[in-house]
C-alpha cells in the first residue's frame, strides 16, 4: 500500500494539518528543523537506526546512526555558539557531498543561524557573489576548496570564519581559518537548540535570474511541513526503505529532499560523493540495495545512452519505487525505465522558491509518459493569461500560477524584495514556467518563459555568463543562449566577437572555455562557442538573444523589425 | 605513448585537480572518480582536439572513453592513425 492512498480522497482532507498532526506541531509551538530530523527520530526509538550510509572516492565509506547525527549535529552547533555565531547569521556549507555537508546543515539549523549551501564547484566568481549579497559570517569548506575562499577573502568583510573540515596540518592557515573535524571533535550529548517558530528563517539558496545577479531564496522552518508530506506522499518513503537522492545539496533538491525528507521521516538514505557513470551508479544500487530512487532527467538520459546492456550485469530487483526532478522527463525516459527496470520514473515538479514538490505523477495513479502529473494536494494549481493573468480554459497554454500560502513557499529574495513581489499577479505566484493541462487534468510542460538555461537540472543565468565573458581580455562582446542537448535538454553555447587584435582559434576557444569553468561553474562553461563578426541587435543597442535562440532551436525567428540594420 | 600519457596527466593535474594532495596516476577513474565532472569532459575534450589536430566524435567521447589518462591515451592514439 502506498503512503498516499487514493489522490482523490487526499484532495478532500487538509494535507497541511494531517502534516502538523503527524510531526504533533500545533501552530505557535517551537520548531525547528534540525531538532526534527535527529532528537526527534531518536527520541521515536529509532537512535541505533542508520540515517547515512556514505561513499566517497577511492572506496571510502562511512556511516551513520540517527543518535550519531543528532550528536554530531549538536557538536558542530556547539562549535558555531562557541565562535560567537548567532541566530539568523549565515552559514555556507561549501562542500562536496561529504557527511560534513549533511550533518554540518542540521548542525547549523539547530543554532537558529541561517544555512546557505553553495554547490562546490562554483567558481570564485559565484561564490562571491552569493557570499557578498547573504554577508555570510562563517563558510565550512574543504581543503581542496579553500582556494577559492582565499582568492575573494579581501572582498568580505562579513565574513569572520572560515571552517576546513579536513585539514590535515601539512599547510599552515591562514587568516580568519580554523581547522574542525567532525569525527574526532569531542561529541555533545546535550545541545540547547534555539527555540526557532514557523517563520524563523532555516535555509537561503540561491537561483539565477535572467538579468541581474543570482538571487537568495529565503526558506523558513515551517517548510518542513510541506517537505515532510511530500516526502512521504510522492516519494513514498516508508520506514524500511533504503533511499537515494542523487541531487548535491548545492541545490535545493539535495536539501528538501536529499536531508529534510528523508531523516523527518526517520528513514536510511545513502549518498555517493563519486561521479556518474553508469556501472557505479548501478553498483551503488546493487550494493546498498537501494529501494527508493530520486534523480533527474540527466542522469537517466546519461544512463539510457550507456545502453540496456549495462544493465543485465547488477541485481537491481531492491528498486520499487522511481521519481524524478529537475526538468521535465521525456515520455521515452519513462518508458524506457520501464522497460529496464520494471518501474516508472515518476516525474516531479517545483523549483528552488517553491520549496518543495508541487505538480507529481503519484504511486498509484496512472502515468502519462512526458507529462508533469497533478498539483501535491494542498497545491492549487492554474495555467494563466501570459497578458491579463486570467485563468485560461483546459487545453490552453499558458503560464503556470499556484495559490499562494503552502508551508514551504519561499519568504522573500534576501535583500530583494521587490524582485520578490515581481513574482506574484492577479493573486497567483508565477514560477515563470509555460504549460497547459489536459482533460484529466495532468500538466505538460512547454517551456521556460525567459531565457534562463536549464542544463542537467540546474539553472544558469545568461546574463551572468555573458558578465563573466566581457572579463576575458579578448572578448569584445557575448551573447549566451541554451542549446538543445540530449542529455542534458540544453547546454550552454556563446556566441562571442572579438576585440581588435584577437583571432579565433581553438586555442581561444579552449582558453575562454576554462576561463568560465574557473570563474563561475562547470555547469555555466560554453560547450560551444560561435565567434561571429557581430551580435543581432535592436536599434537601440541591445542583444537580440531570442534571434540566436531561434537559430540553435530551429525556431522561426519572429519580429525582427527592430533589428539593427547591418 | 610516453609523452601523450604526461601531457594528459599534467593538464588534468593542472586544471582539474583542486586539491593539491590528492594524487593520481595514469589509472585514477577521473569521471567515477568524481575529478572531472562531465560538463568539464567537453574542456578536456577540446584540449585534445587542439593540442593532436584531431577530432573526437561525441558518440566515441564517453564518460567510459575519458576516464582514466590511460583510456584517454587509447582513444587519441585511435584517431591519431587515422
Amino acid at each position: 500500500m502506498h503512503n498516499i492512498g487514493s489522490y482523490e480522497d487526499r484532495l478532500k482532507q487538509n494535507s497541511w494539518q494531517i502534516s502538523e498532526q503527524e510531526l504533533n506541531y500545533k501552530p505557535g509551538d517551537v520548531l525547528n528543523i534540525g531538532w526534527y530530523c535527529s532528537d526527534r527520530i531518536c527520541q521515536m526509538g529509532k537512535a541505533d537506526k542508520l540515517a547515512l550510509k556514505w561513499e566517497g572516492i577511492g572506496g571510502k565509506e562511512k556511516q551513520y546512526t540517527y543518535n550519531d547525527i543528532r550528536q554530531l549535529s549538536n557538536t558542530i552547533g556547539a562549535f558555531l555558539r562557541n565562535l560567537g555565531i548567532k541566530p539568523e547569521e549565515r552559514v555556507c556549507l561549501f562542500m562536496d557531498r561529504i557527511p560534513e555537508l549533511y550533518i554540518g546543515f542540521i548542525g547549523i539549523l539547530k543554532t537558529g543561524a541561517i544555512a546557505q549551501p553553495l554547490f562546490s564547484a562554483f567558481g570564485d566568481e559565484s561564490l562571491l557573489v552569493r557570499l557578498e549579497n547573504a554577508e555570510t559570517s562563517v563558510v565550512f569548506t574543504q581543503k581542496k576548496h579553500v582556494g577559492k575562499v582565499r582568492k575573494i577573502l579581501d572582498k568580505l568583510p562579513h565574513l569572520k570564519h572560515i571552517v576546513i573540515v579536513d585539514d590535515n596540518g601539512k599547510s599552515p592557515l591562514q587568516q580568519r581559518e580554523i581547522a574542525f573535524n567532525m569525527d574526532d571533535a569531542e561529541r555533545v550529548d546535550n545541545f540547547e537548540v534555539h527555540p526557532t517558530l514557523a517563520e524563523s528563517p532555516s535555509v537561503l539558496h540561491y537561483t539565477s535570474g535572467t538579468t541581474g545577479m543570482p538571487k537568495g531564496v529565503k526558506h523558513v522552518h515551517y517548510s518542513l511541513i510541506s517537505q515532510y508530506l511530500t516526502t512521504k506522499w510522492v516519494l513514498d518513503l516508508q520506514d524500511d526503505d533504503i533511499y537515494w537522492c542523487t541531487a548535491d545539496p548545492g541545490w535545493v533538491t539535495g536539501t528538501s529532499y536529499g536531508i529534510i525528507g528523508a531523516w523527518a521521516l526517520g528513514v536510511t538514505q545513502c549518498v555517493n560523493d563519486i561521479g556518474f557513470s553508469a556501472d557505479a551508479w548501478y553498483r551503488f544500487i546493487e550494493k546498498h540495495k537501494i529501494t527508493v530512487w530520486y534523480s533527474a532527467p540527466t542522469a537517466i538520459r546519461s544512463l539510457m545512452k550507456a545502453g540496456d546492456d549495462v544493465v543485465k550485469n547488477y541485481n537491481l530487483s531492491s528498486l520499487r519505487h522511481l521519481a524524478s526532478v529537475g526538468e521535465p522527463l521525456n515520455a521515452e525516459a519513462v518508458i524506457w525505465s520501464e522497460k529496464v527496470f520494471g518501474l516508472p520514473f515518476h516525474d516531479s515538479y517545483w523549483q528552488t522558491e517553491t520549496g518543495s514538490i508541487m505538480i507529481s505523477n503519484y504511486p498509484g495513479m496512472k502515468i502519462k509518459p512526458g507529462s508533469m502529473g497533478k498539483p501535491f494536494p494542498g497545491i492549487t494549481g492554474t495555467i494563466l493569461n501570459p497578458d491579463t493573468y486570467e485563468e485560461m480554459p483546459i487545453g490552453k497554454a499558458g503560464l503556470i500560477g499556484f495559490k499562494p500560502g503552502w508551508p514551504a513557499m519561499m519568504r522573500t529574495y534576501w535583500n530583494n524584495e521587490e524582485t520578490y513581489q515581481k513574482k506574484f499577479q492577479n493573486g497567483w505566484y508565477i514560477p515563470g514556467d509555460r504549460s497547459y493541462i489536459d482533460t484529466e487534468g495532468y500538466y505538460w510542460f512547454i517551456g521556460r518563459d525567459d531565457d534562463i538555461i536549464n542544463t542537467g537540472g540546474h539553472l544558469v543565468s545568461p546574463f551572468e555568463v555573458e558578465s563573466a565573458l566581457l572579463e576575458h581580455p579578448a572578448v569584445a562582446e557575448s551573447a549566451v543562449v541554451a542549446k538543445p542537448d540530449f542529455v542534458n535538454m540544453e547546454v550552454v553555447k556563446a556566441f562571442v566577437t572579438l576585440k581588435p587584435g584577437n583571432v579565433a582559434s581553438e586555442e581561444l576557444d579552449l582558453d575562454i572555455m576554462n576561463f568560465i569553468r574557473k570563474k563561475l561553474s562547470p555547469l555555466a562553461m560554453p560547450q560551444e562557442i560561435e565567434f561571429v563578426p557581430n551580435l543581432p541587435k535592436t536599434r537601440s543597442g541591445k542583444i537580440m538573444r531570442r534571434v540566436l535562440k531561434a537559430q540553435e532551436w530551429g525556431e522561426e525567428i519572429g519580429d525582427i523589425s527592430t533589428l539593427e540594420d547591418d | 605513448m610516453e609523452e601523450i600519457r604526461d601531457v594528459v596527466l599534467d593538464y588534468v593535474i593542472k586544471e582539474y585537480m583542486e586539491d593539491q594532495d590528492d594524487e593520481i596516476t595514469y589509472d585514477t577513474a577521473l569521471i567515477s572518480g568524481g575529478y572531472v565532472d562531465s560538463f568539464s569532459m567537453v574542456s578536456l575534450k577540446r584540449f585534445l582536439e587542439t593540442r593532436y589536430k584531431i577530432s573526437l566524435p561525441d558518440d566515441k567521447a564517453t564518460p567510459e572513453a575519458f576516464d582514466s589518462v590511460n583510456k584517454i591515451v587509447t582513444l587519441v592514439q585511435e584517431f591519431l592513425n587515422k
